[in-house]
């Protein structure tokens, strides 16, 4: 979304790093040599020896059976879990039934308001028009389904968020606990959450919900914890010389100060709620992720285009809206005072009412525009005319055969070719170079966790996608980031596609790749580019421009061309961003790994789409476990020592 | 708006009292989005393919159109689908290719699933060559010969074997058991999605390539790509039990219908129609090709064959 900010990780300068980073590598020379001839002695195989795997798919195929034959038994569900669903029901069903009395003009103006008093006229009209497309594009109801889910899923993230960061905002120990919890969750792609939730759930909207406030809450709590923890320590001493109770301190100063922070994790939680509420529709969450998932099956992209456009309207409304809402914080509202307020409030009620009495709470037909059609027929036309026989460069067809059988194909071999101990050694020499010890033993630890799990070949198979995807997306990213740093326009015009790609769920795209690069591994990775691109844009971008203007005019003075400038000062300074830009590329790519498995893409996204479609928990689970694991190895080898604060949803 | 915000308080306080005291059991529980005009719903699971896309909408215009009902439908795989059809969260499976495992676990121990009887339609999987490419090689719809031809077949997914193409995980399949088990040389490809195979499928038949492609009847695609079943083995009674020794044809399987068994009881006259709810192939083609090559919606597709089979569907209601 807009709000991956780069958030400039300090690092030491490369002269000092050099030397650390060689003692490094000399110490785990030094413990390679011992370790490997005993490892290789004992278990002496190319891939992960069997000898040190662990079956799990017996007891989590037990766990599964125990599940299903207890589920309207057994006390623990009819007790808590069947609460937990009941409620969650309950709440959806009262929001969805509210914004339909409300009726489509009723919310139309509601949401308007709201958008007025928190961010302006401005962005109050663009809140109405996208509702209104909502309307015209035939999708009022998907609408309603997905915003209700979404509702009660940003609440209660929100709370969960907030408490949780509470306690790690105000508790050293609770922090420590917390953090690697939030961490990993951070690099969970969304689909790995979705079995385990089925399976105790169900299919359905509980199920849903949950599953999305699970991924949509830790970005709340991390940026609370951070809040707090950020307070101004002198303000925070001033309060306290007052006499105030520890209570008092954190009510009157530590939360108010944290605002920005608040805000900032409530925008993350609703982009990455609407992200998940969409995905949740392979489990039955109905709205207009069911219409885009429903519309897959009859190879239709534009009736999937017709529900996927509404998504990508109410995510940049509800970034924007919240985002100027942060921006707008302790300034005074700027049009109206209170007594505006409630006129307008009052309006939206006098609009509610009319559209009741006068019988069109629903969206009526006749103001639908098709656009399925057209849309098919541009489809159809760019796929017939890319697809082979483009003279000179070759179709689309081609391109992917070549980058499948000389890259992909090489890489791919190349890494299960490779030793298996010698594959952890090459992951612990990266993270430990960039990192400490401690990420270098975190990312060890996650990759012999894949090992162990028995799913070394086809997790070094999604690896060698994932390295892949994400070369061509860094090459890419960052020749248009620099080029957009560089001139405002192409800045501006970026913006809006940026945004697009950035929300348009990644089923819609589904067809589009593999009608112009056939089925397998190369249109996984075109999707995964697709996908990490725009945020890798916005980082490189706005990394560049962050660079201080006065390091820039130095250059300038001393005659340097824009070129050398670039190279030379901007560059290196934003280096940091760069590496952040390369570690949500990969997080990004990894993220879309699981529907590259729809389009041919094998490996663990196969298998984490077998495990939800066949109910079979060990192969989905296992396999989603071992995306996590590599997540966190990428994740750790590509992350400076200084943590990050968000995460891009 | 007055009768909908105290249906609001109604079942907040309701939920106020279920949270207080008693058990909930969250397989009784419907969809928040059902009965949302106060009618009484009936729950249809989709799967992905079109063929039950066609059941499910012809069904789901009789039950609004005739019987007065509202329909939700889910769109859930076969086997999650049983899973939701046990707790209630569906009422209707119309489509089943045959899970003897769940019908045992469902059907017969638990009782939470009423056998809904037979959709009409024999559903058949095989494997499938276009028809332009055995006029060209007549002997290439033998399974033994595939292996003299396998060369037409590679892709650059398949690396030197020639590719057989196989389709979304939620299928029944035991393609790579019998890859092996009949020694060809071939990869099994799996297009992960069954919207990533028919593009596939649709862009070779473009080019008229070769193609070797695990396929299933009754499909609308047919009719669009005119493919050749590839005789394997004969299939015979328990030939497909050990699922890894498996070298035998796919059977012909009698598609089911399945409810809940609670709506099978209670359903009234939803539950007795969907229980007579019975047609051809022919005609569940013929809404198949409206939605998914005439681009109507499943909608407008069931209303069209509604309105011209009068007399099938008048017997569904009797």
């Amino acid at each position: 979304m807009a709000t991956i900010t780069a958030n400039p990780p300090r690092l030491g300068l490369p002269g000092l790093l050099k030397r650390p980073a060689v003692r490094k590598l000399l110490l785990l020379a030094l413990a390679a040599a011992i370790l490997v001839p005993l490892a290789d002695a004992r278990w002496a195989s190319g891939t992960w020896p069997g000898a040190l795997t662990v079956d799990l798919s017996e007891p989590l195929a037990k766990a599964s059976d125990w599940i299903i034959d207890n589920r309207d038994s057994h006390p623990l569900f009819l007790y808590f879990f069947g609460h937990v669903s009941n409620v969650v029901v309950i709440a959806v069903r009262a929001v969805y039934l509210t914004l339909l009395a409300i009726g489509w003009a009723g919310v139309t103006a509601l949401g308007a308001l709201v958008a007025w008093r928190v961010a302006g006229l401005k962005l109050a009209l663009g809140t109405a028009a996208a509702f209104l497309a909502c309307g015209l594009l035939g999708m009022w109801v998907p609408t309603m389904q997905t915003l209700a889910l979404m509702v009660v899923a940003v609440l209660a993230s929100v709370v969960v968020g907030a408490l949780l960061g509470l306690a790690a905002g105000l508790s050293d120990r609770m922090d420590r606990a917390l953090r690697p919890v939030l961490d990993t969750m951070q690099v969970m792609p969304a689909f790995a959450y979705l079995l385990p939730v089925v399976l105790v759930f169900g299919i359905g909207v509980p199920a849903a919900v949950l599953a999305t406030v699970i991924y949509a809450a830790p970005p709340m709590a991390r940026l609370t914890s951070l809040g707090l923890r950020g307070a101004d320590k002198e303000v925070l001493e001033a309060v306290a010389s007052l006499g105030s109770t520890a209570r008092q301190r954190l009510l009157t100063a530590r939360i108010p100060l944290a605002r920005k922070e608040l805000l900032l994790g409530v925008n993350q939680t609703i982009m990455m709620s609407l992200s998940m509420a969409v995905i949740a529709a392979v489990i039955g969450a109905g709205g207009l992720g069911d219409r885009v998932y429903q519309a897959l099956a009859s190879v239709d992209i534009g009736a999937a285009l017709a529900a996927g456009i509404p998504i990508v309207l109410l995510a940049v409304v509800l970034d924007r809206v919240t985002g100027a809402a942060g921006e707008r914080l302790g300034a005074e509202p700027a049009s109206g005072g209170r007594l505006g307020g409630l006129l307008a409030l009052a309006g939206v009620v006098a609009v509610a009412v009319a559209g009741r009495l006068a019988g069109r709470l629903d969206w009526p037909d006749a103001w639908i525009v098709n656009i399925a059609e057209p849309v098919n027929r541009a489809v159809d036309w760019m796929t017939a005319h890319l697809y082979s026989g483009v003279p000179v460069i070759g179709g689309t067809a081609d391109w992917a055969g070549h980058f499948t059988t000389w890259v992909l194909d090489p890489v791919r071999d190349g890494l299960q070719g490779l030793p298996w101990w010698s594959l952890l050694l090459i992951v612990a020499a990266l993270a430990w170079v960039i990192g400490t010890w401690r990420t270098a033993l975190t990312a060890v630890l996650a990759m012999a966790a894949i090992g162990v799990l028995g799913v070394w070949k086809p997790s070094l198979d999604t690896l060698s996608q994932v390295l892949a995807a994400v070369a061509v997306t860094l090459v890419v990213g960052f020749a248009v980031g620099i080029a957009a740093a560089r001139s405002d326009r192409l800045e501006r015009a970026l913006r809006p596609v940026l945004d697009v790609f950035q929300t348009m769920p990644q089923f819609v795209y589904l067809i589009p790749v593999v009608a112009l690069f056939g089925v397998g591994r190369a249109p996984a990775v075109a999707a995964a580019i697709v996908y990490a691109l725009p945020a890798v844009v916005r980082i490189t971008t706005q990394g560049l421009r962050q660079v201080d203007p006065a390091a820039l005019e130095a250059s300038g003075s001393l005659g340097a061309t824009s070129w050398q400038q670039l190279r030379q000062v901007q560059l290196p300074l934003a280096r940091p961003a760069l590496l952040l830009a390369v570690n949500q590329g990969l997080v990004l790519v990894l993220a879309v790994v699981v529907i590259g498995g729809l389009v041919g893409g094998g490996a663990l996204g196969y298998d984490v789409v077998f495990g939800l479609a066949q109910g079979d928990l060990a192969t989905g689970l296992v396999a989603g476990v071992a995306i996590v694991c590599l997540g966190l190895m990428l994740d750790r080898v590509t992350q400076p020592t200084e943590r990050r604060a968000k995460k891009g949803a | 708006m007055r009768v909908r915000t105290t249906a609001a308080i109604a079942a907040v306080s309701s939920l106020a009292l279920l949270t207080g005291c008693g058990a909930a059991d969250m397989t009784k529980q419907a969809s928040p989005f059902a009965n949302a005009q106060g009618a009484r719903t009936v729950t249809l699971s989709v799967q992905s393919w079109v063929g039950a896309q066609a059941n499910v909408a012809v069904a789901q215009y009789i039950l609004e159109h005739e019987l007065g009902y509202r329909v939700d439908t889910v769109q859930v795989d076969e086997v999650p689908a049983w899973d939701a059809l046990s707790q209630g969260r569906v009422d209707a499976l119309l489509e089943d290719w045959g899970h003897p495992e769940q019908e045992k676990r469902y059907v017969d121990d638990k009782q939470t699933i009423a056998r809904g009887g037979e959709l009409g339609v024999t559903g058949h999987i095989g494997w499938y060559v276009p028809t332009y490419l055995a006029k060209k090689y007549p002997d290439i719809t033998n399974w033994k010969n595939l292996n003299k031809y396998s060369h037409l077949f590679r892709t650059p997914e398949s690396g030197d074997k020639g590719q057989l193409m196989d389709g979304s995980p939620s299928y029944v399949t035991n393609d790579k058991a019998l890859v092996k088990n009949l020694k060809l040389d071939y990869q099994v490809v799996f297009a992960g999605s069954e919207a990533a195979q028919i593009t596939q499928i649709k862009q070779f038949a473009k080019e008229k390539k070769p193609f070797l492609t695990y396929w299933y009847a009754p499909q609308w695609l047919f009719k669009k790509v005119p493919m050749t079943e590839v005789k394997l083995p004969p299939y015979k009674e328990g030939c497909d039990a050990d699922p890894e020794k498996v070298a035998c044809a796919y059977p012909h399987t009698p598609l089911e219908k399945y409810l809940n068994a609670d709506f099978a009881e209670d359903g009234g006259k939803a539950a007795a129609f969907l229980k007579k709810f019975q047609w051809t192939t022919e005609d569940q083609n013929e809404v198949s090709l409206m939605i998914a090559e005439q681009k109507m919606s499943p909608e407008d597709a069931a209303k069209k064959w509604v309105d011209s089979h009068k007399s099938t569907w008048k017997k569904w209601l009797s």
